[in-house]
């Protein structure tokens, strides 16, 4: 009864939100936009995690609402126009894709993966195939979002089903193997991916006939929140799903998973294939938005980015890892840029002679080994993770699911 | 032997077969099985029966092939030679998973619990091959054997104790509702006084009709509950008899129960 009150405020408070923030962008007033988006984080608040397909509706509303009127606001609004800044966004919600779809594979089965950028060179690259001047063919952007995530997932099947029977380390050297030859095969085979130079003139998707500008970020922007929204709804069942359950139990003791009856085989050739597909997803969109690529967009460097975007988030939270990611994106693309700039023009005397982005991974490095010492679970840790990791606060006490579960003795 | 008809009895049916009940349907059956791990050949030829509703132990030295007999009846390993037959099907080449869909379950060596999974969440993926209902039920007949394990059922299974988290591996093995228990080493490393509670409880599993295969150091113990037995040394069979029996060997005495 009173969840039932409480669930029907929050869709009240999601419904007047989204009109409030609709009609804030229509007739440009950032104040109605933040009341509108103070009524879906009040939806999202309402929920207390009890619907999660619409607390993570009511979420990305929330934030996509606000990041465009955020950026207008001093210190962001200095660094690049409204526009860059949503632009800038897209790609970020690239990278979001990308931590979402490693942190099944790393986060919940507990499978090292350090290539995990070829599944996304393979997305993007079975777009330029489908969609671009040099092919010459123009299969539709939306349905090749399917294919491109199935086609990822095929290579993550076949990169599996041989590997997958490796443990730890091993599965790491192996993956990042994989991981390096796929942007060189795709370098070398120039005859057919006009090797370093990349493929170009790759269509942008199209919407009830009409074609993404090139000049306005919007549309893209908006693709990427829906894209994502539904993506981490769908990574969310999947969690508590029984696969999901299947996947933490290999990553706690795969022995004793098998002997509990799960197929460690098979569970672990889906959480490869699964996260391939996510990657698969991303590049498809990547392709599309960037309209071309190259090998180098897929090098080492992004796999590691990846991973440390799902360690800094918060291993196995969706939120935490997408959070992560974005942060972690805006932070390199944006704010190291604009560090160089700030400390060059107030002329500080050892910090201006830095590059910033140089030291990128110096940076990202100092960041995890910090983590891993001062914070292991992650910014944003899932609760279980939380207590996992301090063991000492675990909470104790009579049991509420259990006898929610009717189970009780005699 | 021939293999007895493949009558898929419910374990319900069985009762505790006392002493050498010869009308009793074989359960499971290993037929001169030889397990390599790598080259070296850890099981030389074993033959080992069971008969529906049993406890059967299995003692011997470190190293004499207990716990490889173990993992080859659940598949963990497979036999270079010779068969397993379960219920009169061959399954010594069946992936573990589908053991545990047959009836066969396994708590391996050092309980192996998740640990960083919830005890309910622990014994829920014991249930992984049951439908929910099932579940449900085998939940409060697993709660009603292991109360301990109600009560700390919303708690990590690192945090449990050696005592408990052997419960709850036991636990989690009965989830899927097997016809055949495989235990190995329950009893290890724990107080003499939960060691007692363990076989009390391992008794009374049997009794509601689950056949044992109990692998143990502590000999006198699974002795004291078994109705057969099997002396296991460098991966062969070198006596097999009578619980009874083999308790009153005097090899057996002078080896396994710490007697001169």
């Amino acid at each position: 009864m009173k969840a039932q009150n409480r669930r029907n405020a929050a869709l009240a408070a999601l419904v007047i939100g989204a009109a409030l923030i609709a009609i804030g962008y229509v007739v440009g007033l950032p104040p109605v936009v933040f009341v509108g988006a103070l009524f879906t984080a009040g939806c999202a608040a309402l929920l207390q995690g009890e619907h999660r397909s619409l607390t993570i509706v009511a979420g990305m509303l929330t934030a996509t609402a606000l990041l465009p009127v955020i950026v207008l606001i001093q210190p962001f609004s200095t660094f690049s126009s409204q526009n860059l800044w949503i632009d800038g966004f897209s790609i970020a919600g690239i990278f979001v894709l990308l931590a979402l779809g490693l942190n099944i594979v790393v986060g919940l089965s507990g499978l090292l993966d350090l290539g995990y950028a070829a599944f996304y060179a393979i997305g993007s690259y079975t777009f330029a195939f489908a969609a671009s001047s040099f092919t010459g063919l123009d299969f539709p952007f939306w349905p090749m979002l399917i294919a491109g995530a199935i086609s990822a997932a095929v290579f993550g099947i076949l990169l599996g089903a041989p590997t997958l029977r490796l443990r730890g380390d091993y599965l790491a050297i192996v993956t990042l193997g994989f991981g390096e030859i796929v942007p060189i095969v795709i370098l070398n085979s120039s005859k057919y991916t006009l090797g370093p130079n990349g493929i170009g003139g790759i269509s942008r998707p199209e919407i009830f006939g009409f074609e993404f500008p090139i000049q306005n970020p919007w549309p893209f922007y908006l693709a990427m929140v829906g894209i994502v929204t539904i993506t981490m709804i769908l990574i969310y069942r999947l969690q508590d799903s029984r696969l999901g359950r299947a996947w933490m139990a290999i990553r706690e003791d795969e022995l004793a998973a098998a002997s509990s009856g799960v197929n460690t085989v098979t569970t672990k050739l889906l959480a490869f294939a699964l996260g391939a597909s996510t990657a698969g997803l991303a590049g498809v969109f990547a392709a599309s938005k960037l309209s071309v690529v190259t090998p180098n967009l897929f090098r080492f460097d992004v796999s590691f980015t990846v991973l440390a975007m799902v360690v800094l988030g918060g291993m196995g939270n969706i939120w935490g890892v997408a959070i992560g990611a974005f942060v972690l994106y805006t932070i390199q693309s944006v704010i190291l840029k604009q560090l160089n700039q700030f400390f060059a023009a107030a002329d500080v005397p050892f910090l201006s002679s830095i590059d910033f982005i140089e030291y990128q991974f110096l940076l990202y490095g100092i960041a995890l080994v910090a983590m891993m010492l001062l914070r292991p679970e992650g910014l944003f840790p899932s609760i279980r993770r939380k207590r996992e990791l301090h063991v000492d606060d675990a909470g104790e006490g009579p049991t509420t699911t259990a006898d929610a579960m009717g189970a009780a003795p005699q | 032997m021939t293999a007895a008809p493949a009558e898929a009895g419910d374990q319900a049916i069985a009762a505790p077969a006392g002493g050498n009940d010869e009308a009793a349907e074989v359960i499971l059956r290993l037929d001169d099985v030889h397990t390599y791990y790598g080259s070296i050949h850890a099981l030389q030829g074993i033959t080992v029966d069971l008969r529906q509703g049993e406890i059967v132990t299995l003692i011997g030295a470190n190293g004499a092939g207990k716990t490889t007999t173990l993992k080859t009846i659940s598949g963990l390993l497979h036999p270079r030679q010779g068969t397993v037959h379960f219920r009169g099907a061959d399954v010594s080449r069946r992936a573990p998973h589908d053991l545990v869909k047959d009836g066969i379950s396994h708590a391996p060596e050092g309980r192996r619990i998740f640990s960083r999974l919830t005890v309910l969440e622990n014994l829920k993926m014991g249930g992984y091959t049951r439908r929910p209902a099932e579940i449900r039920e085998d939940l409060s007949r697993v709660f009603e054997l292991f109360p301990r394990l109600f009560e700390r059922a919303n708690q990590k299974g690192g945090t449990l104790s050696g005592g408990e988290q052997q419960m709850l591996a036991i636990g989690r093995a009965l989830m899927s509702r097997p016809a055949v228990l495989l235990l190995d080493e329950p009893s290890l490393g724990l107080a003499p006084i939960l060691v007692q509670q363990i076989f009390r409880i391992i008794q009374e599993i049997n009794a509601q009709g689950t056949t044992i295969l109990l692998v143990e150091q502590n000999a006198q113990q699974a002795l004291a509950i078994a109705q057969r037995g099997y002396v296991l040394q460098t991966g062969r069979v070198i006596l097999a008899d009578s619980a009874r029996g083999l308790a009153a060997n005097e090899d057996v005495r002078r080896a396994y129960l710490g007697e001169i």
